[in-house]
């Protein structure tokens, strides 16, 4: 079922000189009850930009959000069902304040229990959802005498507070120390599963992604370049971007002489392009043009967003899309696609179906 | 490079100055130990050593306040209150063969030592910049500082030179920081590490702020200096995964500790403490099979005062009776891949029980083991020598050594 809808999102900021800045260009996406989609993209990319519209801290230019299928729902409504966990647990909760504080304060403000005993009980039962515990410890203590891990299980206990049903995650593990993350990657997984939340993880970790979500978005200078199920995109990515990203992450399996390889075919790959080109103003074509390897004269236009594999049965997902020439047009990238270093070339006759 | 081995082999390390490989080593820590005043001190570096040989990159991992920084800040000499150093040694062996005792230079010596034969990228090098002078003019000044006898015009060509040889347009002399990228920064940061041609350079998180497109340029960059210029390079992060793949050594630390050395390229087959399985597992890999992911449980524990027994013990799950009570020492593995070492009473011939792995036969007792050839033994670690007992009765469901391997 889906919980929300976006449809052509836009948003736009003011510039002191000449036109708005088009942080986030026609986005369309669901997020679905009981699954996690993965926002993923390097920054400057537009996901902040997405996440602030979704939380509504900034009016898009352009386009609806859907609540529950429909538009325009009240802010209070709203902020009931759509909650965030932000990236910085150091930033995100006053250290003025008890952990008590910051969990009975939506508890209140949203009804969902009432002063005394009531909010007492509700408060413990959030913080053994999150596996803090003894709970009533933890209450009492304020911020500065918790770890990051126990600050962003708190965090989120305060996100599901007014029991929403949209989770908006950014970043919520990046400022933490790496042998907490994935029980806190965990903690928000068996959480979406118990509470049936739909689930927006935005991160620049393509592992976790993959491992964290079912389906995949990634985002390039504002738009989505590719989307599809999690294993198709990481395993099989087909826009040049996708595959830059990819060859780009750690490979713990890899031996020295594949990893030497690597290396040299990306700093060759790199003495092609000039480094200054990527930050050319390309109007109206792909925006990954300037640093695409295989980048062809169509790529001038704005290119099509072409199915490369259709929907696994009844997913009801949009299947595995990309935003590139190279799909739409087999013929003229046949000439273009040369084996292209780690990543797999793809083949011109599997492109475009 | 044939450096002779002109220094006598430091006691405690009877391979010698020279590693297998012939390559000399050009930074020698010895049981650096730092504290932090306070009501009660934060020991935040327990008695960490290291060589450091010329032209390689050591990788040092670890959580965050398990000493790693801190570890650097003493190699360098930057120390500010209220952290001091302690304890340890730190000798430095220069291109032309001199040594150099670190501990007993004076400010005007460490002043020359610094930045010409050894460099610092900070942890935020994106905001070490000056924002309101040109790059060009901060090269100027390191030039002026370290290489007075340069005039302007060369000084301009050197910098110029020098960003060309990170993959910026010398043109960028001319540019504020604010004009630059983040990446381009970083890129300018080493630049200006490289500027002086050092021995040795300390990275310490130089591109976790970073993009991983453009931390993968960096460490691209990295790589083909050091091929370039024969600089060595130790590599502090907390990912463990990047490590793997551009170090040659690899320490990683726990609680101000080492707990296993080890040749990094075989690392992830085949670590040996608990902790660095735990890491290992904690960085899900990007192609390999869907698996249930997890972490390490817990957390660090308090580096006030003193811990007893394995610092790691209330997160491991291998931990038994020994592990509480006798602090584990770095131990020579013996592998066949290079020096490796681990301070895990699993690995101590000692403390194995004789159900599991079939201990080395004649295995020394530990306090006679002689310490392993990278890993010189802390003279005055905290374990007095012989404290474990001998042969001591196995536990019954005692760890094998079974599900070492990830």
């Amino acid at each position: 079922m889906t919980a929300l809808d976006v449809r052509d999102l836009t948003v736009a900021y003011p510039q002191a000189h000449g036109r708005p800045f088009r942080a986030v260009e026609r986005l369309s996406f669901s997020l679905r009850a009981g699954r996690t989609l993965a926002l993923v993209g390097e920054s400057g990319s537009g996901k902040s930009s997405v996440l602030k519209a979704l939380s509504r801290l900034v009016r898009p230019a352009e386009g609806s959000i859907l609540l529950d299928g429909r538009e325009g729902v009240r802010g209070r409504e709203y902020r009931r069902a759509v909650q965030m966990v932000f990236q910085d647990p150091f930033a995100s909760l006053n250290p003025s304040h008890t952990v008590d504080h910051h969990l009975r304060r939506p508890l209140l403000a949203t009804g969902r229990a009432r002063r005394g005993a009531e909010a007492d009980e509700a408060v413990a039962a959030l913080l053994r959802q999150v596996n803090l515990t003894p709970a009533a410890d933890v209450a009492r203590k304020r911020p500065h005498e918790l770890s990051g891990g126990q600050r962003q299980r708190v965090a989120i206990a305060r996100a599901l507070a007014p029991e929403p049903a949209v989770l908006l995650a950014d970043e919520p593990v990046s400022m933490l120390d790496v042998s907490i993350r994935l029980e806190i990657l965990n903690l928000l997984d068996r959480l979406k599963r118990e509470r049936d939340l739909a689930l927006l993880y935005v991160t620049h970790d393509l592992a976790t992604a993959r491992h964290f979500s079912s389906e995949i978005m990634v985002m390039y200078r504002g738009e989505v370049v590719e989307r599809g199920p999690s294993d198709e995109v990481i395993l099989d990515p087909r826009h040049p971007y996708t595959r830059l990203l990819a060859a780009a992450a750690p490979r713990t399996g890899a031996s020295r002489e594949e990893v030497r390889e690597a290396r040299r075919v990306r700093l060759e790959s790199r003495a092609r392009r000039d480094a200054e080109r990527r930050e050319v103003v390309v109007g109206e074509g792909c925006r990954f043009r300037p640093r695409c390897p295989f980048a062809m004269d169509s790529c001038a236009r704005r290119p099509p967003e072409v199915q490369v594999a259709p929907p696994p049965d009844g997913d009801g997902g949009t299947g595995h899309r990309a935003l590139c020439w190279l799909y739409a047009d087999p013929a003229a990238a046949a000439g273009a696609l040369p084996a292209a270093g780690p990543a797999a070339a793809v083949p011109p006759h599997r492109a475009a179906p | 490079m044939n450096a002779p081995a002109t220094a006598p082999a430091g006691p405690g390390s009877p391979a010698g100055p020279d590693g297998p490989d012939g390559r000399d080593v050009v930074l020698r820590a010895r049981d650096v130990r730092v504290e932090y005043d306070g009501e009660r001190p934060t020991r935040a570096v327990r008695g960490v050593s290291f060589e450091l040989r010329r032209g390689e990159v050591l990788g040092i991992a670890g959580e965050s306040g398990c000493g790693k920084s801190t570890l650097a800040y003493a190699v360098t000499r930057m120390l500010k209150a209220p952290a001091r150093m302690t304890g340890g040694s730190l000798s430095f062996r220069t291109r032309e063969g001199e040594e150099l005792d670190l501990l007993a230079l004076d400010e005007e010596g460490l002043r020359t030592f610094r930045w010409s034969r050894l460099s610092l990228v900070f942890q935020s090098a994106m905001n070490a910049l000056n924002p309101v002078t040109t790059v060009g003019r901060q090269f100027a000044d390191v030039f002026r500082a370290h290489r007075p006898d340069m005039g302007p015009e060369e000084r301009d060509r050197r910098a110029r030179e020098l960003l060309e040889m990170v993959g910026i347009d010398a043109d960028r002399v001319r540019s504020h920081p604010h004009e630059l990228s983040g990446g381009m920064r970083q890129r300018v940061v080493i630049a200006m590490a490289l500027a002086l041609e050092p021995d040795v350079v300390i990275m310490d998180e130089p591109t976790t702020a970073l993009d991983v497109v453009v931390q993968r340029e960096i460490l691209d960059e990295v790589e083909r200096l050091r091929a370039e210029l024969g600089f060595s390079v130790v590599f502090i992060t907390h990912d463990l995964g990047l490590l793997l793949e551009i170090s040659d050594r690899l320490a990683v630390m726990y609680a101000g500790e080492v707990v296993e050395y080890a040749p990094a390229e075989q690392l992830a087959g085949g670590a040996a403490h608990p902790y660095t399985q735990g890491l290992l597992r904690s960085f899900p890999d990007l192609a390999g099979e869907r698996r249930e992911l997890r972490g390490i449980p817990g957390s660090p524990p308090d580096l006030r005062g003193d811990l007893a027994g394995c610092a790691f013990a209330d997160r491991c799950e291998h931990a038994f009776e020994p592990c509480r009570t006798t602090a584990p020492r770095l131990l020579d593995l013996g592998r066949a891949a290079g020096p490796w070492s681990a301070a895990c009473h699993l690995h101590d011939p000692a403390h194995r029980p004789p159900a599991g792995a079939p201990a080395r036969p004649g295995a020394p007792a530990p306090s006679d083991v002689p310490a392993p050839s990278d890993v010189p033994a802390p003279s005055g670690t905290p374990v007095p020598a012989g404290t474990p007992e001998p042969a001591p009765a196995a536990p019954g469901g005692g760890p094998t050594t079974e599900g070492r391997q990830p």
